[in-house]
C-alpha cells in the first residue's frame, strides 16, 4: 500500500497494464505532455509509439480506437466528457452498437477516459457529468471509481475488459489521497459494489464525486445516533443491484446522492429499481440527491447551489428518518 | 489493356460483379413480392467494390456504408449469410440483428457496414492504425458516397491518416447523389479527389464502371500503404442506375434525375464493360462468360432458398452480443 493521490492511482494503473501487455496504447489531445495528470510519466516510460498526441478530431480518432480495437489492438483514449459530445456518433454508433449489430463478431476492447470536470467555475461547455447518458445507449460499460484504490483497480479492470469501457474519472476526486495496492495483480471488479461504511438505519447509495460527500455526512449523522449504510456501486453498467437491495433491505429507507443531473440520473434508474423490486422492504419514500436540471453556471454563487453536497445528503437523510 | 491482370483475377472479378448484379435483381423481385423491404441497390457500381477488393488480399480489411451489399460480396463474403440475414434470419451473418445495411463478415477482413453515413470512415482509418502500430502489413480500405465525403468524419479521418501515414485507401464512390441531391450541389471542388492535396495525400479519379481501371488505381494504392507510404483517396465516378432505395420512387414528390442521364450512364454498364474487355483481347470466349453469369445466378437462387428457409431467431437470442462478457444487461 501507498498514500496516493486518485490521479496517480489512475496513471498507476495504466502504467501497469502498459507493461504487461503490448497492445494497449494511450491516445488523445496533448497526452504525451500529460495536460490532465492522470498520463504524467508514460511518455517517458512508453514513447511515442504507444503515446499518441491526436489531432483535434473527436469523431475521427474516438473511432480510430474502435477501429483498431476490431483487429487487435487495446487503445486507451483520453477525453474530458464535454468533448465526447463531439464523437458521440462514433461512440454510440459504432463502440457501443458494433458486436450486437454484427451478431457478436466484433470485440472491442476500447476504453474511453473521460475527465469529468465540474464544480470549479468552468461554465457549462466544461462540466458535464453525462455518465447516465450513456448508461441508456447500452452496449457500453460505464465505470465511476469514488477513491483512489478504485480509480486503480477499476482503470486495470478496464483495460483488461473485452468490452468498450467509460471510465469517469471525477474532477472534484482527482486530488483526493487513499491508501492503494502496489500490488500489479490489484484489480476491482466490475459489478461489485463497496460498501464504504457499513449502517443499519438508512442506506446512502452515492455514486463518483458524492461519495465524499456521503461518508462524511454519515459521520456526521453517528454523531447524532443515526446509523448510515454509505454504498459506492463503482460501476453503473454492470450495477450491482443486489448490493443495493440487500442494504435497503437491511435499513428500510434509501437516500441516492448523484453529482449527475436529477432528471433521469443514475439516481433515477437505482431508485426505479428499488421501486419496483424493493417497494415492500421501504419505511419512508425514497430520496434523491442529485444536481439540480441546470445548466452549470459560471459564477461561484450559483455553481455552489447545484450539486449534491453533505449538508443535502444530511437533509435527505434526515427526511427518511422522519 | 488488360495485360497486367491475370485472367483468373479478370475472371473472379467478373464472377464477382454478377453475383452482386444478381443477388440486387433478386432482392428486387423479392420487394416486388413483399418478401424484403426497401433495401439500397448496388446496381451500376459493381465494378468499384469488385475492382477494389480484387486488389487486396484476404487479410486486408474492408468497411462499408447504407449500400453495401456489394461490398462484402465484392471480399468475397457467403451469398447464402448475406441473404439469411437480409431476410433476418438467425444463419445470417449477424444472426438477423444487423440485417440489410450491416452485412459484416469479419472472417474475410470485413469491419462492418454503417447505417450512419461515413460513420465506418474513422473505424477502418483505426484498422489501419493498428497495422502500423503492430508492423503488420494489412490495409484496410472504406467504401463511401459522395454524400459521406461532407461529412466530418471523412475530413477528420483523411488528415488523421495522413499525418499518422496510415495503410488507408479511401474510396469516394460518386454516384453522382445522396438521395435526390448532386453533389454539383453540395461540393465545392470539381472532384472530390481534389481534396486530397489538403491532406497532403495523392487523390486518384477514375472511372468507376471500369473494374479494370479500378483495380489498377487501387493495386497503387495498396502498393503504396503496404510500403507505409500512407493513404490514397480514390474518387470513383459512377452511378446508381435504381433510385436511391426500392420504393423510393413512390414516397418522393418530385423528379431529380433526367431519362437522357440515367440511360446514358446504363450503357456503361460496367458488366458489359468487363465482358468486352475480357472478350475483345481474347481472355475467355463470351460462352465462357455468360458461363459465369449463370453460375452466379444459380448462387444466387441457392441462396434465396437458404434465406427463406432459415427460421427467424428465437427469443432467447434478444439480449445476446450486448456485451463480450457474461452479464445482466439490466
Ligand atoms: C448521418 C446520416 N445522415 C443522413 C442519413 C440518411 N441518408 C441515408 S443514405 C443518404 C445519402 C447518402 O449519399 P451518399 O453518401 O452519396 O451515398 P449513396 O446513397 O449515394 O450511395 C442519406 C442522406 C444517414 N443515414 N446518416
Ligand atoms: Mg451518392
Amino acid at each position: 500500500m501507498s498514500d496516493k493521490m486518485f490521479m496517480q492511482a489512475l496513471g498507476m494503473g495504466i502504467a501497469e497494464e502498459m507493461r504487461i501487455d503490448p497492445k494497449v496504447f494511450l491516445m488523445g489531445e496533448d497526452v504525451r505532455a500529460s495536460v490532465y495528470g492522470a498520463a504524467n510519466g508514460l511518455h517517458d516510460e512508453f514513447g511515442d509509439e504507444r503515446i499518441l498526441n491526436t489531432p483535434l478530431s473527436e469523431n475521427g480518432f474516438f473511432g480510430a480506437a474502435v477501429g483498431a480495437a476490431a483487429v487487435g489492438m487495446r487503445p486507451i483514449v483520453e477525453t474530458l466528457t464535454s468533448f465526447m459530445w463531439v464523437g458521440m456518433d462514433q461512440l454510440v454508433s459504432q463502440a457501443a452498437k458494433m458486436r450486437y449489430m454484427f451478431g457478436g463478431q466484433a470485440t472491442l476492447p476500447v476504453v474511453y477516459r473521460a475527465v469529468m470536470y465540474y464544480g470549479g467555475g468552468s461554465a457549462a461547455h466544461h462540466s458535464d457529468r453525462s455518465y447516465p447518458v450513456f448508461m441508456n445507449i447500452g452496449g457500453l460499460k460505464v465505470v465511476c471509481p469514488g477513491t483512489p484504490a478504485d480509480a486503480k483497480g477499476l482503470m486495470k479492470t478496464a483495460i483488461r475488459d473485452n468490452d468498450p469501457v467509460i471510465m469517469f474519472e471525477d474532477g472534484t476526486l482527482l486530488a483526493t489521497r487513499g491508501e492503494v495496492p502496489d500490488d500489479p495483480d490489484f484489480t476491482v471488479p466490475f459489478g461489485v459494489a463497496n460498501i464504504l461504511r457499513e449502517g443499519t438505519d438508512v442506506t446512502v447509495v452515492a455514486i463518483a464525486g458524492a461519495v465524499p460527500h456521503a461518508v462524511a455526512a454519515a459521520e456526521e449523522m453517528a454523531k447524532e445516533g443515526v446509523s448510515v449504510e454509505v454504498l459506492d456501486p463503482r460501476t453503473l453498467v454492470p450495477l450491482d443491484k443486489n448490493a443495493i437491495l440487500n442494504s435497503v433491505g437491511k435499513t428500510g429507507r434509501l437516500v441516492v446522492a448523484d453529482p449527475a443531473a436529477k432528471v433521469c440520473s443514475a439516481a433515477s434508474e437505482i431508485m426505479s429499481i428499488v421501486g419496483e423490486e424493493a417497494f415492500w422492504d421501504l419505511q419512508a419514500p425514497m430520496q434523491k440527491v442529485a444536481s439540480l436540471q441546470v445548466h452549470i453556471p459560471f459564477t461561484p454563487s450559483l455553481e455552489k447551489l447545484v450539486y449534491p453536497t453533505k449538508d443535502k445528503i444530511v437533509e435527505a437523510i434526515k427526511k427518511t428518518m422522519g | 489493356m488488360t495485360a497486367n491482370i491475370s485472367k483468373d483475377t479478370l475472371m473472379l472479378m467478373l464472377e464477382r460483379m454478377w453475383r452482386i448484379r444478381h443477388f440486387e435483381l433478386k432482392l428486387t423481385e423479392m420487394y416486388n413480392a413483399g418478401e424484403v423491404g426497401g433495401v439500397h441497390l448496388y446496381i451500376g457500381q459493381e465494378a468499384v467494390a469488385v475492382g477494389a477488393c480484387a486488389a487486396m488480399r484476404d487479410s486486408d480489411y474492408i468497411a462499408g456504408n447504407h449500400r453495401s451489399h456489394g461490398h462484402p460480396i465484392a471480399k468475397g463474403a457467403n451469398l447464402k449469410k448475406a441473404m439469411a440475414e437480409i431476410f433476418g434470419r438467425i444463419d445470417g451473418y449477424c444472426k438477423g440483428k444487423g440485417g440489410s445495411m450491416h452485412l459484416a463478415d469479419f472472417s474475410v477482413g470485413i469491419l462492418g457496414e454503417s447505417g450512419i453515413v461515413a460513420s465506418s470512415v474513422p473505424v477502418a482509418t483505426g484498422a489501419a492504425l493498428a497495422a502500423k502500430m503492430q508492423k503488420m502489413d494489412f490495409v484496410s480500405a472504406v467504401f463511401f458516397g459522395d454524400g459521406a465525403s461532407n461529412q466530418g468524419a471523412c475530413h477528420e479521418s483523411m488528415n488523421l491518416a495522413s499525418v499518422w501515414d496510415l495503410p488507408v485507401i479511401f474510396i469516394c464512390e460518386n454516384n453522382q447523389y445522396a438521395v435526390t441531391t448532386s453533389y454539383k450541389d453540395t461540393v465545392a471542388v470539381e472532384h472530390i479527389s481534389d481534396r486530397a492535396q489538403a491532406y497532403n495525400m495523392p487523390g486518384v479519379l477514375v472511372d468507376g464502371q471500369d473494374a479494370i481501371a479500378m483495380y489498377e488505381a487501387m493495386t497503387q494504392a495498396v502498393e503504396r500503404a503496404r510500403a507505409g507510404e500512407g493513404p490514397t483517396l480514390i474518387e470513383a465516378l459512377t452511378y446508381r442506375f435504381e433510385d436511391h432505395s426500392l420504393g423510393l420512387e413512390k414516397i418522393r414528390k418530385s423528379e431529380y434525375r433526367e431519362d437522357s442521364e440515367i440511360d446514358e450512364w446504363r450503357l456503361r454498364d460496367p458488366l458489359d464493360l468487363l465482358t468486352k474487355s475480357i472478350v475483345d483481347s481474347g481472355t475467355a470466349t463470351q460462352a465462357e462468360c455468360d458461363a459465369i453469369s449463370a453460375g452466379a445466378h444459380a448462387e444466387v437462387e441457392e441462396a434465396a432458398v437458404f434465406a427463406r428457409n432459415s427460421p427467424f431467431p428465437d427469443e432467447s437470442e434478444l439480449y445476446k452480443d450486448m456485451f463480450a462478457s457474461e452479464m445482466p444487461v439490466v
